[in-house]
C-alpha cells in the first residue's frame, strides 16, 4: 500500500495545454496510513509530557550517587519542567506513561501486522546505502537515488528512534518497579543504573526528536503535511 | 576488439538498468490501483486524481486525527485534575497486580550498606516528635480478635527478622540498609486480624499516617521494625516502632507507630497520598 503512487492531474483550467488529456500537476504516494499518523500525534503529545514531568521529578534528586553526600549534576529549571513539584510531576508521568506506552504498542502491532514495517525497517540490505546519504547530508555529496518512501539514513534514524522508545519503557519499568522487574533491571547493571539509563535514553531520543526536525523543515512543507494526511507529494527524498 | 569490451558492458548494464525501471514502474502502478481502492473508490480513477477531488481527500485523511484533540481534555483546568486522578489511580491498579506475593526484594551483603550515619532521615515535620519511651503502646483496633494496647516487648516476643534491604526514596535517591523486626504478618496473626481485611492503617507520633494494602502487609518481608543496624531504633529513624516494608518507596514507611488498625474500608489513606502521592507505590 504504502510507496503507492499516484498522478494529480488538473481537468481545467487556465494551466491546460492539451485538450485531449488531463496535465499531471504533481505526483504523490499514500505514505503513513491513519494507525501511524494517530500514533505519530498522540505520542509526540506524550513524550513532550513524559520529558517535562521526568525533568521535574529528575529535580528532586537531580544526582546519580549517593544521597549523603549528595553532589547535584544540573539544576534544571523548574520553568521547563511539567507538573510544578514532584507529586504533580508524578501524576503527569505515570498518567502519560499508559498512553505512550499503548501508543508504542499500537504502532509497533499495526507495522508488523500490516507488513508495513518494511516501509521503514533498516536491515542489513540498507547498510552499504547510509554512507552516501551521509555525505549527501552533511559533506554537499550528490543526491542518491532513492526509490523507496524512506531512504537508508531515515530507515537507521526511524528504527533507532524506536527501540530508544522501547528502551525508555523498559528503563523506566526498572525505576518503577525494581522488585518485580527485578531481572530486568538486573540486565541494566541494577536499579542505580537503570535511573542513569532512563535519564540518557531521554537524551538520545531528545537528540532524535532535533536531527527529526531539522530534516523536516529542510524536506519542506509536504513531507510535514504527509504525517498529516498520509499523501506525500514531493517524491525527492 | 579489447578496447570496445567495456563500452558494450556499459551498454549492457544501462539498459538492464531500464528494464529495471520499467518492472518498478508496473509495479508502481500495481500497487497504486490498490492503495487507490481502498483509499477510495470513487475519488479516483485507477492511478490518477483530480486535484481538488486530492484536497477532499487529504482534507478528509487530517480529520481523521482529531482524536489527538481528545488530548486536549489535560490542559483544561478541574478537568486536568480529574484526568491526573484518574491517570495515578490507573498505575496503582495495575502496580496491585503486577505485586506478587511471593517475590522477595534483593538482600544484601553487610559490605553492600551503607553506614548508619549516611543513611538519610526524611522526617517531613520534625526528627523527634518526642515519643514517651517508657510508657509507649500500639494501639491495635478495628477488624481484630483482640484489640487493645500492645507493648514493644510483645512485638519483639515474635521472631525477630533481620534485613539488609534497599530504601527507595520516591524522589529518586534509595539507600542499602540493615533493618530488624516482627513481621508484621506475625503480628496481625497475634492480634487475630480479619483474614478478609484489606487494609491496615497506621498512625503516628507526629500526626503522621500511612496505610498499606493487605497482600504487602501480608509479605515476608514486611516488618514492625524496632532495630537498625542492630541496634535499637534511634528517635530521628522513628522510635521505638516503624513499618518497614522494602516492597514500597519510602514514604510509606511510617515512623513513631502509636496506632494500627485493621479495615475493610479504606478511611485514611495516607499523609502524603493525601498531597497527591500514589497510593499503593510499590517497587
Amino acid at each position: 500500500m504504502s510507496g503507492a503512487v499516484i498522478e494529480i492531474i488538473r481537468e481545467k483550467g487556465k494551466d491546460k495545454v492539451d485538450d485531449s488529456d488531463p496535465i499531471v500537476i504533481a505526483r504523490a504516494a499514500y505514505e503513513h496510513p491513519l494507525v501511524v499518523r494517530l500514533c505519530h500525534w498522540i505520542n509526540t503529545v506524550a513524550l513532550f509530557v513524559m520529558v517535562g514531568s521526568g525533568l521535574q521529578i529528575f529535580r528532586a534528586f537531580p544526582s546519580f550517587g549517593a544521597k549523603i553526600p549528595q553532589k547535584d549534576l544540573l539544576h534544571w529549571p523548574k520553568a521547563f519542567a511539567i507538573g510544578g513539584w514532584l507529586g504533580g510531576a508524578l501524576q503527569w508521568h505515570l498518567t502519560f506513561m499508559w498512553i505512550y506506552i499503548a501508543t508504542g504498542v499500537l504502532y509497533l502491532g499495526y507495522q508488523i501486522f500490516s507488513g508495513n514495517y518494511r516501509q521503514v525497517l533498516f536491515t542489513h540490505r540498507d547498510v552499504p546505502g547510509v554512507w552516501p546519504m551521509v555525505k549527501h547530508y552533511f559533506f554537499f555529496g550528490p543526491k542518491p537515488v532513492v526509490r523507496e518512501s524512506y531512504n537508508p539514513l531515515q530507515k537507521q534514524a526511524y528504527t533507532s528512534a524506536i527501540g530508544l522508545g522501547v528502551l525508555s519503557v523498559l528503563t523506566g519499568l526498572c525505576i518503577w518497579k525494581p522488585i518485580q522487574f527485578s531481572w530486568l533491571a538486573w540486565t541494566m547493571g541494577g536499579f542505580h543504573y537503570a535511573r542513569i539509563w532512563h535519564f540518557a535514553v531521554m537524551w538520545a531520543i531528545l537528540f532524535f526528536v532535533l536531527g527529526h526536525l531539522v530534516m523536516v523543515i529542510l524536506h519542506g512543507w509536504n513531507n510535514f503535511v504527509s504525517m498529516l494526511t498520509g499523501w506525500k507529494k514531493d517524491l525527492g527524498y | 576488439m579489447k578496447g570496445e569490451e567495456p563500452a558494450e558492458e556499459r551498454k549492457a548494464g544501462e539498459t538492464d538498468r531500464r528494464l529495471d525501471d520499467i518492472e518498478v514502474d508496473d509495479k508502481k502502478i500495481d500497487e497504486a490501483k490498490v492503495a487507490n481502492k481502498k483509499i477510495s473508490a470513487s475519488a479516483m480513477d485507477e492511478n490518477s486524481i483530480d486535484e481538488k477531488k486530492f484536497r477532499l481527500v487529504s482534507r478528509r485523511e487530517v480529520l481523521k486525527l482529531t482524536p489527538v484533540l481528545a488530548l486536549g481534555a489535560f490542559a483544561i483546568p478541574g478537568l486536568q485534575e480529574k484526568l491526573l486522578k484518574k491517570g495515578l489511580g490507573f498505575s496503582d491498579w495495575a502496580s496491585a497486580r503486577l505485586f506478587r506475593s511471593g517475590h522477595r526484594a534483593t538482600t544484601f551483603e553487610n559490605a553492600d550498606l551503607a553506614s548508619f550515619d549516611k543513611f538519610p532521615i526524611n522526617g517531613y515535620d520534625v526528627d523527634d516528635p518526642g515519643v514517651d519511651l517508657e510508657n509507649w503502646r500500639l494501639t491495635v483496633s478495628g477488624a481484630v480478635k483482640n484489640p487493645g494496647r500492645y507493648t514493644l516487648a510483645q512485638v519483639q516476643a515474635l521472631p525477630a527478622i533481620r534485613q539488609n534491604t534497599r530504601h527507595v526514596c520516591v524522589e529518586g535517591w534509595d539507600v542499602i540498609g540493615r533493618f530488624g523486626g516482627a513481621r508484621l504478618s506475625d503480628f496481625l496473626t497475634m492480634i487475630g486480624a480479619d483474614p478478609t481485611a484489606k487494609y491496615i492503617t497506621v498512625t503516628c507520633a507526629d500526626d503522621y499516617y500511612e496505610s498499606l494494602d493487605m497482600a504487602t502487609a501480608l509479605h515476608p518481608q514486611t516488618l514492625l521494625c524496632y532495630e537498625m543496624y542492630d541496634q535499637p531504633l534511634t528517635r530521628e529513624h522513628g522510635a521505638p516502632l516503624r513499618l518497614q516494608a522494602p516492597t514500597k518507596v519510602g514514604y510509606k514507611q511510617a515512623k513513631y507507630l502509636m496506632e494500627l488498625k485493621v479495615t475493610h474500608v479504606l478511611d485514611k489513606v495516607g499523609y502524603w497520598e493525601d498531597q497527591g502521592y500514589s497510593w499503593f507505590y510499590g517497587l
